[in-house]
């Protein structure tokens, strides 16, 4: 149907070209700009080639980052932070895979009730409910603590709503089958349900992992204590922290370790939530 | 091995929406038997019922000795075939057949030798390291019977196992069935809308309509002797000719019909009961119009029309006739073979 335009062709690669040296060029300045001694960048005039100091920037980052300006070694920003991405997605999946279960497949009271108030709070993103959320988690004593950066924000509608989306795909008589050999509703859950959602946690892991990795402002609120500084949020308190004027290779390096684990979890899932979509059929 | 009884079984759902009514039938051991009749009659919703996936809510049911009413399917020692086999994707054929031994704490060289033994008798032992959906219709077929094989349960379930085949491996598989359960001797319940299937696989068929049972009979008492005139349309292909008895006095000789009770004012008259050869001794002659002749190979349909009769019927010969459409006919049927109904209420009258 479509016709082998030479100038279409030209014309189309022309505007991905354009397109993406738009996405990729900020990204590249910021990786130049970690490999440059300091000053480089503050002088005006960016080079545009790689230069000497790569690896004594990025030791410098990983291991003293800022320390008289209160910003800990990013090294420890970036385990908080992995941690703090772990708990939010392994909880989310957890806790929004067994409310799509219930939901599906149990007939309780008020279960469509359940279903629209998790569905509404979907309209309620975290900046929406932050004061209050803040003040849930003082009270509690949770400020400063890893269950306080991660369990707010565990609750996950859009999860609960995607897994009954599948669930309500699979054939009820799987169910049935499975109830006629014998196995209960949990051992249905794990034995039938569960592998047959891989291809679904593994794509909801991606964007749980890189949901919770990039959480900002919660971090910056209810962490005074450097030793739970997040990493998305120790880049603002590099810039910003201390007197002096910013140290923009080393932001800059941070940057840069700070995209890669979440560009790690997609190159990686990415094999799996193909093999899954490839192998599982319902 | 065991009977299965159901004493005046019923089913409402919420809403007062009936589904099932008064049911009572004594499935013998060993015994197959068919429930058929149009889609939206009950008789799934009844299986699932003697499953357990459908709760009872009226009458009670018993496997065996024991009343099963609350038992879990899992309980109720039996197995069941699903219309689109269920069989679990992800797994397989060699787990999907074991899955239901290892939930009941099966030993494991038990459970390989009874996997194996099943695939054999269903000739689908080189596909036990495949997942289903490397298998073929009638071999996914083949896994969901094996997955009732192994558990060697009281008795089987079918719920219209055969209806996602084509015509040809339905046959093949129909065959198969029945041999097997012959075989093996194990009480069954078939579900199927097509009165073909019930016919041949059955020890006895249950005709339902409307959530009741139309009449329970062995496939040749009820397409000699069908109890209702609903049976008598739904079981025979083509399906029974029905005359109102008016038209047919009108049409053959006064004494003709003079046998027959006179509440019966509906006759059936199957379509393979009329011949073309001229009328014997208690026989009588019928004259209609042919109107379309429809030949099929090994047998005919023909369509007649009679003069001042807005009924039409259809004739089904074993042969392709030498006559022309638009010409007259005379076709000879014995007396005894015609079936006399009461239009009222649909019963059979003699």
């Amino acid at each position: 149907m479509v016709e082998n335009n030479r100038w279409g062709n030209f014309l189309a690669h022309l505007i991905l070209i354009i397109g993406v040296t738009i996405v990729v060029f900020p990204v590249y300045v910021a990786i130049i700009a970690s490999t440059h001694p300091p000053g480089t960048f503050v002088r005006g005039v960016m080079p545009l080639w790689p230069g000497t100091h790569a690896w004594e920037n990025y030791t410098t980052a990983i291991t003293e980052g800022r320390s008289r300006a209160g910003t800990p070694p990013i090294g420890g920003m970036m385990w908080n932070s992995f941690i703090m991405a772990m708990a939010i997605t392994i909880g989310k999946l957890s806790i929004s895979i067994l409310s799509a279960f219930a939901i599906v497949y149990f007939r309780f009271p008020f279960r469509i009730f359940f279903f629209w108030i998790i569905f509404l709070t979907l309209m309620l993103p975290v900046e929406v409910r932050i004061v209050p959320t803040f003040q849930v988690v003082a009270d509690f004593g949770m400020l400063n603590s890893f269950a306080g950066l991660s369990i707010p924000l565990i609750a996950s509608a859009t999860a609960t709503f995607l897994f009954r989306q599948f669930f309500m795909t699979v054939p009820e008589e799987l169910m049935e089958a499975a109830r006629v050999d014998g196995a209960g509703p949990m051992k249905f859950f794990k034995d039938i349900l569960l592998p047959l959602s891989i291809t679904n946690i593994a794509a909801l892991f991606v964007i749980m992992f890189i949901y919770g990795w990039n959480q900002y402002l919660w971090p910056l609120l209810i962490t005074t204590d450097p030793d739970y500084y997040t990493i998305v949020m120790g880049i603002q308190r590099m810039v910003t922290g201390g007197d002096s004027e910013p140290l923009w290779h080393l932001v800059m390096a941070t940057v840069v370790l700070a995209a890669l684990p979440p560009v790690l979890v997609i190159l990686f899932m990415q094999r799996l939530f193909v093999k899954g979509l490839t192998e599982t059929e319902k | 091995m065991a009977t299965i009884t159901m004493e005046k079984l019923g089913k409402v759902y919420a809403g007062d929406v009936r589904a099932v009514t008064d049911v009572e039938i004594d499935i013998a051991d060993g015994e197959m038997i068919v429930l058929v009749g149009p889609s939206g009659c009950g008789k799934s919703t009844l299986l699932r019922m003697v499953a357990g996936l459908e709760t009872i809510t009226e009458g009670t049911l018993k496997i065996g000795d024991r009343v099963v009413n609350q038992l879990e399917p899992a309980e109720r020692d039996i197995a069941m075939v699903f219309q689109n086999y269920a069989l679990y994707p992800h797994m397989t054929v060699f787990n999907n057949l074991a899955y239901g031994l290892r939930n009941r704490g099966f030993k494991k060289d038990e459970i390989d030798r009874r996997v194996r033994e099943a695939a054999t008798m269903l000739e689908i032992g080189q596909f036990l390291d495949r997942k289903p959906r490397q298998l073929s219709g009638g071999q996914r077929q083949r896994v969901a019977m094996g997955r009732a094989l192994v558990r060697e349960p009281a008795a089987f379930l079918f719920d219209e196992p055969l209806s996602n085949l084509d015509a040809k491996l339905r046959v093949q598989m129909r065959v198969e069935i029945r041999q097997l359960q012959k075989r093996l001797r194990t009480t069954s319940l078939y579900v199927t809308h097509d009165q073909l299937e019930a016919l041949t696989m059955a020890d006895r068929l249950v005709v339902l309509n409307g959530g009741r049972i139309e009449q329970i009979g062995t496939p040749m008492e009820v397409y000699l002797r069908p109890a209702t005139t609903f049976v008598a349309g739904f079981i025979g292909s083509p399906a029974m000719n029905m005359l109102p008895a008016d038209y047919l006095r009108a049409l053959v000789s006064a004494e003709s019909l003079a046998h027959l009770p006179r509440a019966a004012d509906l006759i059936g008259i199957r379509p393979e009961d009329l011949s073309l050869d001229p009328a014997k001794e208690n026989e009588m002659s019928l004259s209609g119009r042919l109107m379309l002749l429809e030949p099929a190979g090994a047998e005919s349909h023909l369509h007649l029309t009679f003069e001042g009769v807005k009924d039409t019927m259809v004739v089904r010969l074993p042969h392709v006739p030498d006559v022309e459409e638009g010409s007259d006919l005379t076709f000879s049927i014995k007396r005894d073979r015609l079936h006399p109904f009461d239009a009222a209420t649909g019963k059979r009258v003699a």
